[in-house]
């Protein structure tokens, strides 16, 4: 394993130009050793994705990043796409399906609505977790880490500056990342700033 | 034969042809024996029109020789291997018994055993004439009992060739000739595999060269004319060394089976094989002579009806033993129960050869000839009153079709278009029946292992020879506008299952097609004009999908403004002037419909 952690970024959005938060997210990242981003709508138009380019880059990464915006309680099509093309029986799961052990997986994910919407009772109906769980749930049956996902909420309402500091902190998450050391324990887990 | 009488008769016999054979067809007795009666009504012993009996049956042999020629064409060798055991085993056991049969009747008959056997050998042979059109006429050649038919057919074409030689050895007199013979017969074997070897060879290694130069010319009845001159060609070299013709027209087809050629050579052949097998059916009819009949009717009608009795009776032996299926069996029997042209080569070489007496062979000619028309009318009884009681229980039919060159798909044209279309099928394993009509491009795309037939696709009979009866999609991708259009006219009448996808020129062919129900009709620059446009727009900024999104956007509203155009032009002719005329006009009017579509405002809120 090379010292430099390396990142896969997948992230998907349907109309990046007209984008407050994951364009800034995404500059803030850009320059980041180690951090390839794989912007699926981009690469992918037709929804005809290269599986075994896919398979190499992930297979290669320390830390599998989904970044995206919350639609409809989920990810953007393509994501859910990727995953059902990419994370196939024998590569991420059963017999022989051990390529995803011992990588860790973050979600990066902005929400249009604040984060009182998501409660019991509230617009939402229930607190963001439950609607990330699939993706939790995706990394650990595949034999991946989890790591705490990165929230930004209120989407339609957040100020600049608030955008700002978010991006900061998730150019930070990500620099400061470190693998597991090869006896199981985090060598060096990531800091929450 | 002077130029008056050769015109005279020719009038008679397309008369004769033209009145009888639309009657018989419609009373389902088929048009075998509408040629047959109407050679009876025109010859000798009917209105007395024709007396050259003789020299018209000779010309008219030709007619099986076209038709051995284009079963040839059906079958590659590979297919011929394949039926090896049916033609030797089948054919074989079927000589051999019923010639042993015949001779025995001929025995106890009271004729010497020279005659007797020559008489067997003669009638043992089938009509391949009667037999092939009969089951051709009613497509029953694709089952199992026309396919055994077809196999013992062809055996007994090859079997003519020792029973001829054998001929010399039966003569009275043949004690003195036999240690003579023997040098000229070897030398003649020789010459015999040199001709069959030079079929082979010359066919296999230079009929396509040849062929394509010739379809270079682009000129039609010149390869119409070659390939006449081919099978004669072939015929006249197998005659030199006393083979039959039919059968050297018949490796001559098969050498050419597997060629691009093969359809455009069956569809210029068929119509003259048509015209000369009539010919020979009005001969035959007209050679049957009714004076032995009023004779001694009863001898005559014993006679046919004792040859069909036993032909039949070891046919249906053989086809139970074989086994064939069940309701197969009689149909088997009867369609080679007749005497055929075989015969009358063989008794009229042993009258030479004192085998026979005259008296004889003109009774067993008179009894062959009869016993062919018995052929049709016995199928016909077959089809009304037999096979319908078979039939019941199982509807096995279907099961035993041999296969065929039936592919799902015709690729009519294999140009730019037509080339992608077709790869993509056959990558997706898919087969494809290709048309094309330019050597120069069938040579250099048979390279890369695509099967490429040449001809015009907008002959009814070579849309015929590609299946398109079975074919379940047509891709009309060929360049030619006008003769698209006339290809899908074709097709909607006399194929209206087939489905027709097409590849337009522009807007208004599009119109054209649509208009003629081609629901599936692509413009050929369309997508990849699309498609340079969306490269554009994603190099320009846009970013790949939302270019894609805009690439999408505009061929829904592209499409939208094209079934405008077409309802308008089915209304109406003149705004199919001004569709096609102003195409400037059309452009402003585009363009204009373009803007307000995309005036429409969209606004989501993304984060």
């Amino acid at each position: 394993m090379s010292d430099k952690p390396r990142i896969l970024v997948l992230f998907a959005h349907l109309d990046l130009r007209r984008s407050r938060i994951n364009g800034a997210m995404l500059t803030a990242i850009g320059d980041l050793p180690g951090v390839e981003i794989h912007d699926l709508l981009e690469l992918y138009p037709d929804f005809y994705i290269d599986v075994a380019a896919e398979r190499r880059t992930l297979l290669a990464a320390d830390l599998l990043v989904l970044q995206h915006p919350l639609y409809w309680y989920s990810a953007p099509a393509i994501i859910k796409h990727w995953q059902d093309l990419v994370l196939e029986r024998g590569f991420a799961y059963g017999p022989g399906g051990t390529a995803l052990h011992g990588k860790a997986m973050l979600q990066a994910v902005s929400t249009g609505g604040p984060a009182s919407s998501y409660r019991s009772g509230g617009a939402h109906g229930g607190p963001l977790d439950d609607y990330l769980r699939p993706f939790e749930q995706m990394a650990r049956f595949t034999g991946m880490r989890p790591l705490p996902p990165l929230i930004i909420q209120g989407g339609h309402t957040v100020t600049d500056a608030q955008i700002a500091a978010h991006a900061a902190r998730y150019r930070a998450l990500l620099a400061g990342f470190r693998p597991l050391a090869p006896d199981g324990a985090a060598a060096n887990p990531p800091e929450e700033t | 034969m002077d130029d008056h009488s050769l015109l005279y008769g020719a009038i008679l016999y397309l008369a004769a042809a033209v009145i009888a054979v639309p009657i018989f067809k419609r009373l389902g007795l088929g048009a075998v024996l509408g040629y047959l009666v109407a050679g009876v009504a025109i010859g000798p012993w009917g209105l007395g029109l024709i007396s050259d009996v003789e020299t018209i049956l000779h010309a008219s042999e030709f007619g099986v020789v076209l038709l051995l020629f284009l079963i040839g064409l059906e079958l590659n060798p590979h297919r011929l291997w394949e039926m090896r055991r049916p033609i030797l085993g089948l054919g074989g056991v079927q000589v051999a018994a019923t010639t042993l049969a015949l001779t025995a009747a001929g025995l106890l008959l009271g004729l010497d055993w020279r005659s007797a056997l020559v008489a067997g050998m003669g009638l043992a042979l089938s009509s391949t004439a009667i037999a092939l059109q009969v089951l051709t006429e009613r497509n029953l050649l694709p089952t199992a009992g026309g396919n055994a038919g077809f196999s013992v057919l062809l055996f007994q074409d090859i079997a003519v060739i020792p029973m001829l030689a054998v001929l010399p050895l039966l003569a009275p007199t043949a004690g003195a000739g036999l240690e003579g013979a023997q040098g000229p017969d070897w030398l003649e074997a020789l010459a015999r595999l040199g001709v069959i070897g030079a079929i082979v060879v010359g066919g296999h290694y230079l009929l396509r060269p040849i062929l394509r130069l010739i379809a270079a010319t682009g000129l039609r009845e010149i390869f119409t004319a070659f390939a006449l001159l081919l099978v004669t060609g072939t015929a006249a070299l197998m005659q030199t060394v006393d083979l039959s013709m039919a059968l050297g027209a018949f490796l001559a087809g098969v050498l050419l089976a597997d060629s691009e050629y093969r359809h455009a050579l069956e569809s210029d052949i068929e119509p003259f094989k048509g015209l000369l097998l009539g010919l020979f059916f009005i001969a035959v009819g007209m050679s049957v002579d009714f004076g032995l009949l009023l004779d001694s009717p009863f001898l005559v009608l014993a006679l046919v009806t004792g040859l069909v009795a036993i032909k039949a009776a070891v046919l249906y032996g053989l086809a139970t033993y074989y086994p064939l299926p069940g309701p197969q069996r009689p149909l088997f029997a009867l369609v080679l129960s007749q005497g055929g042209e075989f015969a009358f080569v063989l008794f009229s070489e042993a009258l030479g050869l004192r085998c026979l007496s005259p008296e004889v062979c003109g009774l067993l000619i008179g009894v062959v000839a009869l016993s062919m028309m018995t052929t049709p009318l016995l199928l016909w009884l077959y089809e009304g009153v037999i096979e319908p009681r078979l039939r019941a229980p199982a509807e096995a039919r279907p099961m035993d079709l041999v296969e065929d060159q039936d592919h799902p798909v015709i690729v009519a044209g294999f140009g730019r278009v037509g080339q992608i279309v077709a790869r993509l099928l056959n990558a997706n394993g898919i087969e494809t029946t290709i048309l094309d009509h330019d050597p120069e491009h069938i040579e250099t795309i048979r390279r890369f292992g695509f099967k490429v037939y040449y001809g015009d696709a907008a002959r009814l009979d070579l849309l015929h020879a590609a299946g398109a009866d079975r074919a379940r999609l047509l891709i009309l991708a060929i360049d030619d506008r006008a003769q698209a259009l006339k290809i899908v006219e074709l097709v909607r009448e006399h194929f209206p299952n087939l489905d027709i996808l097409a590849r337009a020129w522009d807007v208004f062919h599009l119109l054209q097609l649509r208009d003629k129900g081609v629901t599936q009709v692509e413009r050929e620059a369309f997508e990849g004009a699309l498609r340079l446009g969306e490269t554009a727009l994603a190099r320009l900024g846009l970013g790949a999908w939302a270019a894609k999104q805009a690439a999408n956007r505009f061929r829904a509203h592209d499409q939208a403004l094209l079934a405008d155009l077409l309802a308008h032009f089915r209304e109406d002719i003149e705004v199919r002037a001004a569709i096609s005329a102003s195409a400037r006009q059309r452009l402003r009017e585009e363009m204009e419909a373009d803007a307000a579509f995309y005036a429409e405002p969209r606004d989501q809120d993304w984060h």
